[in-house]
């Protein structure tokens, strides 16, 4: 018998999104083949990797993620400087909460100013993230839009109860959104068109929400793998968007992260590697030296 | 690739003469279809029709078994590409690496660490399958030592890798009968390896430069009637392996082509310096189809995320997941901690019981079995509601194990709490938080003893 290499071509591309303004803008997305495939098909985007920062002290942080960031966390402008100046971090997600509802409750305005503040101080793409409590987010979102109008953030969680108005809003002053189903390809799918109607496909990025090693990570893993392949094989254009994958918190809430800073760093890092295999173009990480592990292990020569 | 059942019909002698115990041919080859059959029970098949329709209805990815007893691993039979198309069968071994180069003591520490790791995710097991003993030191005496001490002082299933075919070979016959994977066999050294491949009958394991060549040396094997392979295409990184390993599942699957219908093998170990590293692409391949993954680490700390991640992605999705049902003890609870009730759905129970966990406040997480399925679907079918809860109490005698009398139902259980009322008159019902992740500060703020 002859072999001949098995390869499959997909005559579909995912879109590609682009986060943030300028120079140091970001592009993810634009595959038409699977995750590492590069000997059938390209892929010219490398996935994107966020790191976190908190609008508020961190609470419950185990000792080993807190410990980078130590000297910045009363301040997220101090806090985001140093995770693109001293991390390297290409691209930041700044967590609004202190609106949380059931927290500080702190009101949209005063959210948006730390949110405006945090974008002017770096030059990389910021996804601005509220605390998936649909009504508020709306309220809290629609602010940071508007002062932050033009910078082509990227907002979410826009859900099945909010994504009108936060669509609305970063139409009018050119930001991306993030699109959140949880945990179902239905679901998201829904959202999707409905989001269509009026907003353009290429600035949306889809959440089917992650989960943790050792937490549902088989769940969630084979939902984003779903999506993918209902994106490329059988060429669903509402299931053609970038796909983020945001698993950094639940790693380090685990007690087995907790436990030592090597496993902890690998329970983030693992999750990540497995959510990069199933398709994730854009991860939301929390700990310095996980980013710096991914990216030279996605970055290797051939 | 499985043969449908009309298919096979062609084959048969179409007598209809009932001899297999089925009506007809027809019946007959529909139940050889989904392998509820067996060929041997016509006995008017012709020889070479027997063992074409054998050759064509087996697995298109061969099992293989590496070891023996209870420690053996099973590997291959795998079906498909994506775990959500059905399920991955055969967990992929995890082997550590042994060098006959460290020292006398070093080794012995070595196997007593990997003999005394032990690992539990909800209540399984997590085993480190294999050691796989390499020859570097150059002397085949040492090599035989080693072998000797991992055979005689161990019961895992063991790798023999070695670069000469001598000393690969003789150590080999020293533990033929725990069916070692051998390993490499190449074209190099492939027409003498196979006279002792077939008297000893241990699985080789098969190397090469890239695919084609592998496919040349598994075929030679099989002619000669070697018939458990293990694959190695010579990855070097990540992408080729991730390529690799992608191709042989696809020949195999796709393509029915069974020159590579046979489980692999991978090594992390020699790809990688750096041991976060070489653990990412262990479970890169874990995820990406090897059969077996062959690290150099015996930290706990680096073994366990990749026996849970293993354990993760070789769950079957097509049944829901659950957990025993029991009154699950987390941190040391005492008679003045809280008592919380949930159900058995998996998601459900690493969340709460995560989140108390990172409460770091001791208490009583009682699982009650509704088959899998979350609260709010679980009540509605009668398997959450007061009755099946006071029953689950009395069953596990509830009321002595604590003094106080408050229970924490979930949040999201409305009716659920009347029900309790009624049915359990003494205790205050509670109800906890909406989402998992208020659980720790509901308990630390709320639970006053
Ligand atoms: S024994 Fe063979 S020939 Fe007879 S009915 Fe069964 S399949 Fe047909």
């Amino acid at each position: 018998m002859k072999y001949e290499a098995p390869l499959e071509k997909y005559p579909v591309n995912i879109r590609e999104a682009v986060l943030g303004k300028g120079e140091k803008a970001i592009k993810i997305g634009g595959e038409n083949t699977f995750p590492f495939h590069f000997f059938e098909g390209s892929l010219p985007d490398p996935p994107g990797l966020a790191l976190e920062v908190l609008d508020i002290q961190p609470e419950n942080w185990s000792h080993w993620v807190l410990e980078p960031f130590q000297d910045v966390v009363s301040d997220p402008v101090s806090w985001a400087k140093k995770c693109v100046d001293v991390f390297g971090a290409e691209i930041l997600c700044l967590r609004l909460l202190s609106t949380d509802p059931m927290g500080k409750d702190a009101s949209p305005k005063q959210a948006a100013v730390i949110a405006k503040k945090v974008a002017d101080a770096i030059d990389v793409p910021l996804i601005v993230w509220g605390t998936g409590t649909e009504e508020k987010d709306s309220r809290v979102l629609t602010e940071v839009a508007r002062l932050c109008s033009g910078k082509n953030l990227l907002l979410g969680p826009a859900l099945k109860g909010n994504y009108e108005e936060i669509a609305q809003i970063a139409l009018e002053h050119g930001h991306a959104i993030v699109a959140q189903a949880s945990m179902d390809v239905n679901l998201t799918k829904e959202l999707n068109i409905a989001l269509c109607k009026f907003f353009p496909p290429e600035k949306i990025v889809l959440d089917t929400t992650s989960s943790a090693l050792g937490y549902g990570l088989e769940y969630t893993f084979s939902i984003i793998e779903n999506v993918k392949q209902i994106g490329l094989i059988n060429r669903d254009n509402m299931m053609q968007m970038p796909i983020l994958a945001d698993f950094g918190g639940e790693c380090w809430r685990s007690k087995e992260a907790k436990e030592s800073k090597e496993q902890g760093i690998l329970w983030e890092a693992i999750t990540g590697i497995t959510f990069l295999l199933a398709g994730a173009n854009l991860l939301i990480l929390r700990h310095p030296d996980t980013l710096k592990l991914i990216k030279e292990m996605i970055s290797e020569k051939k | 690739m499985a043969l449908k059942g009309a298919e096979i019909m062609k084959r048969l002698p179409k007598t209809n003469c009932k001899e297999c115990g089925y009506a007809t041919c027809f019946a007959f080859a529909m139940k050889l279809a989904t392998g509820g059959a067996k060929l041997e029970d016509c006995p008017y098949l012709a020889p070479e029709v027997k063992v074409e329709l054998e050759a064509a209805m087996a697995p298109p990815i061969k099992r293989v078994t590496i070891g023996v007893g209870e420690t053996a691993l099973v590997i291959g039979e795998e079906e498909v590409m994506f775990r959500h198309e059905k399920t991955f069968f055969h967990e992929p071994g995890i082997a550590i690496l042994i060098s006959d180069k460290e020292n006398d003591s070093d080794i012995e520490k070595k196997i007593k660490d990997i003999k005394e790791l032990h690992f539990e995710r909800i209540g399984k097991e997590l085993k480190i399958n294999l050691l796989a003993l390499s020859f570097e030191s150059g002397d085949k005496t040492k090599f035989e030592t080693l072998v000797k001490k991992a055979y005689e002082t161990t019961d895992f299933a063991l790798i023999l890798i070695c670069n000469n075919i001598d000393v690969l070979l003789s150590a080999a016959a020293l533990c033929a009968d725990r069916k070692p994977l051998v390993y490499p066999i190449t074209k190099e050294n492939i027409d003498l390896a196979i006279p002792k491949l077939k008297e000893l009958r241990t699985p080789a394991g098969v190397k090469g430069e890239s695919i084609e060549e592998i496919v040349s040396l598994t075929s030679t094997l099989k002619e000669a009637g070697v018939e458990e392979i293990v694959l190695d295409p010579g990855s070097k990184n990540l992408k080729e392996g991730i390529r690799d390993q992608t191709f042989i599942r696809r020949a195999a699957l796709k393509k029915g082509f069974r020159p590579l219908g046979y489980p692999t093998i991978t090594f992390p170990c020699f790809m990688y310096q750096d041991k976060f590293k070489e653990a990412l692409a262990a479970a890169a391949f874990i995820t990406k189809y090897a059969g077996i993954i062959v690290i150099s680490q015996v930290d706990k700390h680096f073994l366990f995320p990749l026996l849970v991640q293993r354990f993760n992605i070789y769950t079957d999705p097509r049944r829901p997941m659950t957990v025993e049902e029991k009154v699950y003890e987390i941190s040391k609870p005492n008679e003045y901690s809280p008592i919380l009730i949930s159900t058995n759905y998996a998601l459900d129970f690493f969340i709460v019981s995560g989140a108390i966990e990172e409460a770091n406040i001791p208490a009583y997480l009682c699982i009650k079995d509704t088959g899998g399925i979350g609260v709010m679907a679980a009540w509605t079918s009668g398997k959450f509601n007061g009755e099946a809860i006071a029953d689950f109490f009395k069953k596990y005698g509830i009321e002595n194990k604590v003094k106080h009398r408050k229970l924490i139902i979930p949040g999201v259980a409305k009716k659920l709490k009347d029900e309790l009322e009624e049915e359990l008159p003494d205790w205050e019902i509670i109800f906890g938080p909406l989402e998992g992740s208020d659980i720790p500060k509901f308990l630390s703020e709320g639970w006053k003893e």
